[in-house]
């Protein structure tokens, strides 16, 4: 669940030109999108993931101006499923509002037998002028998707489906 | 990519798999190609198409069509059929995210060089008036409440509103409105992402592709007669689907069938994209209903779409779209799981047929038919790649061995990521105008995950399907004009 923030707000500069923490993979997902985060922690990894999957949409995600925000809220029995959840929000707001948003200040606490996401997602309406498009992302799936840490890293492999 | 040792030729362009390859296999898998189209097969479709195969209540084979590649859970190209009245599964890996990701051809009475020299201003008007892209939203302006009628009305809706012509209805499949459709079963969330984008193209592989008949491309003379193609004449072909409706509807429903299938209904799961549940359950039933309706959100899109082609035409052409002769060939889909009475052994059953990333081919007098194609058989649409061209084929007789049952298109070698690295937007779109190609897109970078050499060979794909005998190829359409999301 997500509320609408209202006003605007400015991303700060270590969001807009945040170091690229994920790669594409081009060798798995023939006809989609594979990609691997990493990240230091949790915070950083489901950011990094957000940031893959808009990437996949848009080709100059630093274009994406703070001009608007959304409380994301979700909720779930497992860690893993709150990174597919965060990313199938992304892809929500992209087609109900036309909305893209870049993810920031991810806080995931446990509680009560089920993990809580908090995020801000920041952005703006799609702008064909400015915004220059790749491919429509239409869902996450669950194939092959992983959620780990590994030697100190946290690692995430997700494949979209385009 | 090496084919299993267990890969045993049945006939020229039939292989087959065991029941004996893999634990819990209930039927064999059979897997349609030439030997070089076999030789070349992802690995991963042997592996997709063989845990199809331990579905419960599945019927005679798991089946791989020629333009077989790795999907989510079943192979794109994967046709399975369920036995709907013993306890035979729905399974919405067997569908594909974008419900009803499907075909329509159109033909003119307009030839190449009335069209050539207006080609340009047509495929740039065309680029305006069907929206295509990321998240793109469509003209027609709806409530939540009345998309919630669209969807169970299909292409109905929008020929009673004036949208297109009565004989739009026959030559849709399904007469463009599945039965059995339920908003009820839809959730908000699918509306909100759908309900502002009926008359969208989408992105991908989604096209609308201005196309002409070339005498020497016609391989039945008199069944592309009775199609309405004759040499030099220009058709139009789109590829499209259920939009980010039914991409939700799958979503929504794959997390669902997670939660249930093994608690509740004891189906071991071999692959999370593989989730399914007994058609004969609240939850099969529910799905059921919700997909129905993202195919008729569908039909319902390439009808808004086939309207706006009517009006951009008639507008360069300075005539009614009546008089320019802008008819349907067929609308066929591609991504669909149908209800259909097909013979096994002998006897008539109710069988649940998923076709994912493949296009129904029903043979001359089968039921489901228009009336004016009942002698010949059903108009198959196969699209190639944007370089290459498409093709209109006819179902057969022989298609009884794959429940009638065809590719959807050329299938692609080559990873969206690799391709971007190989080709390049810009210089594509230059090379394909120097070839008589013009090209409007969205995406300059999605146009060269899009290129020629990332799909298999459309001419081997068809080729494959004919000598199998599973359709007839009736004519080859080349292209001149595209717009791509």
């Amino acid at each position: 669940m997500s509320g609408v923030r209202q006003g605007s707000e400015q991303l700060d500069r270590g969001v807009k030109k945040r170091a690229m923490a994920y790669r594409y993979l081009e060798d798995i997902a023939i006809a989609d999108i594979a990609f691997e985060a990493t990240g230091r922690d949790l915070n950083e990894l489901f950011t990094s993931a957000a940031d893959a999957t808009m990437n996949v949409m848009i080709e100059n995600i630093e274009s994406i101006e703070g001009r608007e925000g959304r409380d994301i809220e979700l909720k779930s029995g497992e860690p893993d499923m709150l990174l597919f959840d965060l990313l199938q929000e992304i892809i929500y707001y992209k087609d109900a509002e036309q909305l893209l948003l870049r993810i920031k200040d991810v806080t995931i606490s446990e509680g009560g037998g089920s993990y809580l996401l908090r995020a801000m997602g920041i952005g703006e309406r799609l702008d064909p002028k400015r915004h220059e498009q790749r491919a429509d992302v239409k869902a996450v799936t669950l194939h092959h998707f992983n959620v780990e840490k590994e030697q100190g890293i946290w690692k995430a492999r997700v494949i979209l489906d385009v | 990519m090496a084919k299993p040792a267990a890969l045993q030729r049945v006939s020229e362009a039939v292989w087959e798999l065991p029941a004996s390859f893999k634990p819990g296999m209930r039927v064999p898998a059979r897997i349609y190609g030439t030997e070089k189209l076999i030789g070349e097969m992802d690995d991963a479709v042997y592996d997709q198409v063989t845990n199809v195969a331990t579905l419960p209540g599945i019927v005679k084979y798991a089946l791989c069509m020629p333009d077989g590649h790795f999907g989510y859970g079943f192979p794109i190209g994967g046709v399975a059929a369920m036995d709907a009245e013993e306890g035979g599964v729905i399974s919405p890996g067997g569908i594909g995210f974008d419900i009803n990701c499907g075909m329509r051809l159109v033909r003119t009475n307009l030839t190449y060089d009335e069209v050539r020299p207006r080609l340009r201003e047509l495929t740039d008007k065309l680029f305006a008036a069907v929206p295509a892209g990321v998240g793109s939203t469509g003209f027609l302006k709806l409530s939540r409440k009345e998309f919630r009628k669209v969807v169970e009305e299909g292409s109905r809706w929008c020929i009673a509103r004036g949208y297109g012509w009565n004989e739009d209805l026959d030559l849709t499949e399904d007469n463009g409105c599945t039965p059995g459709a339920d908003s009820a079963a839809v959730s908000e969330r699918a509306v909100d992402r759908g309900f502002n984008q009926i008359g969208t193209l989408g992105s991908g592989n989604h096209y609308l592709e201005i196309q002409v008949v070339h005498d020497a491309n016609i391989f039945d003379r008199r069944l592309a007669e009775e199609f309405g193609l004759a040499d030099g004449r220009i058709v139009v072909m789109y590829h499209c689907g259920s939009r980010g409706f039914g991409h939700q509807v799958a979503t929504d429903y794959l997390r669902l069938f997670l939660s249930v299938m093994e608690s509740k209904y004891h189906i071991r799961i071999l692959d999370r994209e593989l989730a399914c549940a007994p058609l004969d359950s609240p939850e099969g039933r529910d799905y059921f209903a919700a997909m129905k309706c993202a195919l008729n959100m569908s039909f319902a899109n390439r009808q808004m779409i086939l309207h706006r082609i009517r009006e951009v035409f008639s507008d360069v052409f300075g005539q009614p779209a009546e008089r320019l002769a802008i008819h349907m060939v067929y609308d066929i889909a591609h991504n669909t799981a149908k209800l259909e009475r097909h013979l096994v052994d002998g006897r008539e059953k109710n069988l649940l047929v998923h076709r994912k990333g493949a296009t129904r081919a029903f043979a001359p007098d089968m039921v489901g038919l228009p009336d004016r194609y009942k002698k010949i058989g059903q108009p198959v649409i196969i699209g190639g790649s944007m370089e290459t061209g498409s093709y209109l084929l006819v179902g057969t007789e022989g298609g009884r061995e794959t429940f009638f049952s065809t590719p959807h298109g050329s299938g692609r070698t080559m990873s969206r990521t690799k391709a971007r690295k190989l080709w390049h937007g810009k210089e594509l779109q230059r090379q394909m105008e120097e070839r008589g190609i013009y090209v409007r897109t969205a995406s300059l970078s999605g146009l060269a995950e899009e290129a020629g050499g990332a799909y298999k060979n459309i001419d081997e794909v068809v080729g494959a399907s004919d000598l199998a005998g599973i359709s007839r190829r009736v004519a080859r359409l080349v292209p001149i004009g595209n717009v791509k999301g």
